[in-house]
């Protein structure tokens, strides 16, 4: 192709610049590397919380409130003065990014698989009643298979905007991506390297999205539209 | 751990310095930069998104125009346009900050006028039309009155998510609250616990406080048959969590 021409005519401050990726591939891939990892981990943590916590607020009504309210709460407290509580007590290493994460992808995925398993039809739960069926065989035979687009929605969403929240991460030093972004702006505004760091960004949102869809499809093989 | 000192007695020792609320670049200078910056986001957000949705509303088209942006701007990272902006033709200074806040506001104002418009009651549409109304009549008398309740909606949701936001324009020196924790990090966690802990209170008491006024706000321009009944979620699933920053 024609990098080299196009770099040797744009000396000054271009927007992208092959050089600049090809001088500097090993921080790039430790970037992508350290955003990916966050991003899986909290993502992974946060459903592991956030499914108990969801069949809790189906199964006891009363606790639905609670359970929606508190994590609406965080939710609504800024990423930054999250990690800003967070980091005097676990320091500045990516534990506090991660943290900070989780407790945001919470509330996006308790309140779709909520919803979710709301949208169960009663008459299938009653009819797994009437075959017999207890309360854990019907949460894993019925209504958690049924409620599999919510799941997904709830997903799809805290997946995505976790991947956009990393980048606050650079307030302790472990923004993944936001680290070029925020290094290129401190850089005499090193425009190549922030439009790097931020097109690799929306790149990993929306191959995670896609990735999610596609599971979506593959578990809910009865949806022939897919999931949403 | 006891190196730390317990950073909520820190904060709360910073909290009561009179010299930190009234010095220059103090907690007061910084609230002002803060609500000045959020508004005039706010401010251009309705400017933009609000004709746009009660338009594509009235029409009935874009729908997927709506959907489309919210989950756009939930993959954009706000450090990445606070960044990219000043270094377009807005230049730098305050405009860049704004114009960059703004862009998150847009998703649930519009999502929510496009939605107010769409679920105004089909029969109440028939009977201004019957009664002659034209199409801006019809937009200006009847729909627009009874998406009031969902314009209220998206604006608290836009509001407290651009104050929220506010805070990141700390990391290209936009000034607001963030500015305090920003500082606090500067001095390494030891000395600068207290600050840092005291920022995160503010900023976070901040969006809460805006949270539960705008929530007020949104009930009181709600027609009492209507509170009840309809769900603060009847917007579009997307609007209603674009990326938290």
């Amino acid at each position: 192709m024609s990098f080299r021409l196009s770099y040797r005519a744009d000396p000054g401050n271009p927007w992208f610049s092959w050089q600049y990726v090809r001088d500097n591939s090993d921080t790039i891939l430790a970037a992508v590397r350290e955003h990916a990892s966050l991003t899986g981990r909290a993502v992974l943590i946060a459903v592991l919380i956030a499914l108990p916590l969801s069949v809790l607020a189906y199964w006891v009504r009363p606790l639905a409130g609670p359970i929606l309210g508190v994590t609406g709460v965080i939710y609504t407290i800024p990423s930054l003065a999250l990690f800003a509580f967070i980091a005097p007590y676990l320091g500045t290493g990516a534990t506090t990014v991660l943290v900070g994460l989780v407790l945001y992808a919470l509330l996006l995925i308790v309140r779709n698989v909520v919803a979710g398993l709301n949208q169960v039809p009663p008459e299938v739960g009653e009819a797994a009643e009437g075959m017999g069926y207890g309360r854990w065989r019907r949460l894993f035979r019925i209504d958690l298979p049924l409620a599999i687009p919510g799941i997904l929605t709830g997903l799809r969403l805290a997946t995505v905007s976790t991947v956009a929240l990393v980048t606050v991460g650079v307030l302790v030093g472990h923004g993944g991506l936001g680290q070029l972004i925020f290094a290129g702006f401190q850089n005499n505004l090193y425009k190549a390297e922030i439009m790097t760091g931020t097109v690799l960004c929306v790149a990993l949102a929306v191959l995670l999205d896609l990735l999610l869809v596609l599971v979506g499809r593959l578990l809910t093989p009865w949806s022939a539209r897919g999931v949403r | 751990m006891s190196a730390a000192a317990n950073p909520v007695h820190q904060a709360v020792l910073w909290l009561n310095d009179p010299l930190n609320w009234s010095n220059p670049g103090g907690i007061l200078d910084r609230l002002g930069e803060h609500l000045t910056i959020s508004a005039l986001a706010v401010a251009l957000g309705c400017l933009v998104a609000w004709p746009v949705g009660l338009w594509l509303g009235h029409t009935g088209r874009g729908g997927g125009l709506v959907v489309l942006v919210s989950n756009a701007t939930l993959a954009i990272p706000t450090l990445a346009l606070l960044t990219i902006l000043p270094l377009t033709f807005l230049g730098f200074g305050r405009t860049p900050v704004v114009v960059a806040l703004a862009v998150f506001a847009v998703p649930p104002l519009l999502a929510n006028a496009y939605t107010g418009v769409r679920q105004a009651d089909p029969e109440a549409r028939d009977a201004a039309r019957g009664m002659g109304l034209s199409g801006g009549q019809l937009l200006r008398r009847v729909e627009l009155p009874l998406a009031v309740p969902y314009l209220a909606a998206g604006f608290r949701t836009a509001a407290v998510q651009v104050i929220a936001t506010t805070a990141l324009a700390s990391f290209v020196n936009g000034g607001g609250l963030g500015e305090i924790i920003r500082t606090g990090f500067g001095l390494s966690i030891a000395a600068g616990g207290g600050q840092i802990v005291a920022g995160g209170v503010l900023v976070a008491g901040l969006a809460l406080l805006a949270e539960l006024l705008l929530g007020i706000v949104e009930r009181l321009v709600t027609p009492r048959p209507l509170r009840r009944g309809r769900q603060r979620a009847g917007r579009p699933r997307p609007a209603d969590a674009t990326g938290r920053a």
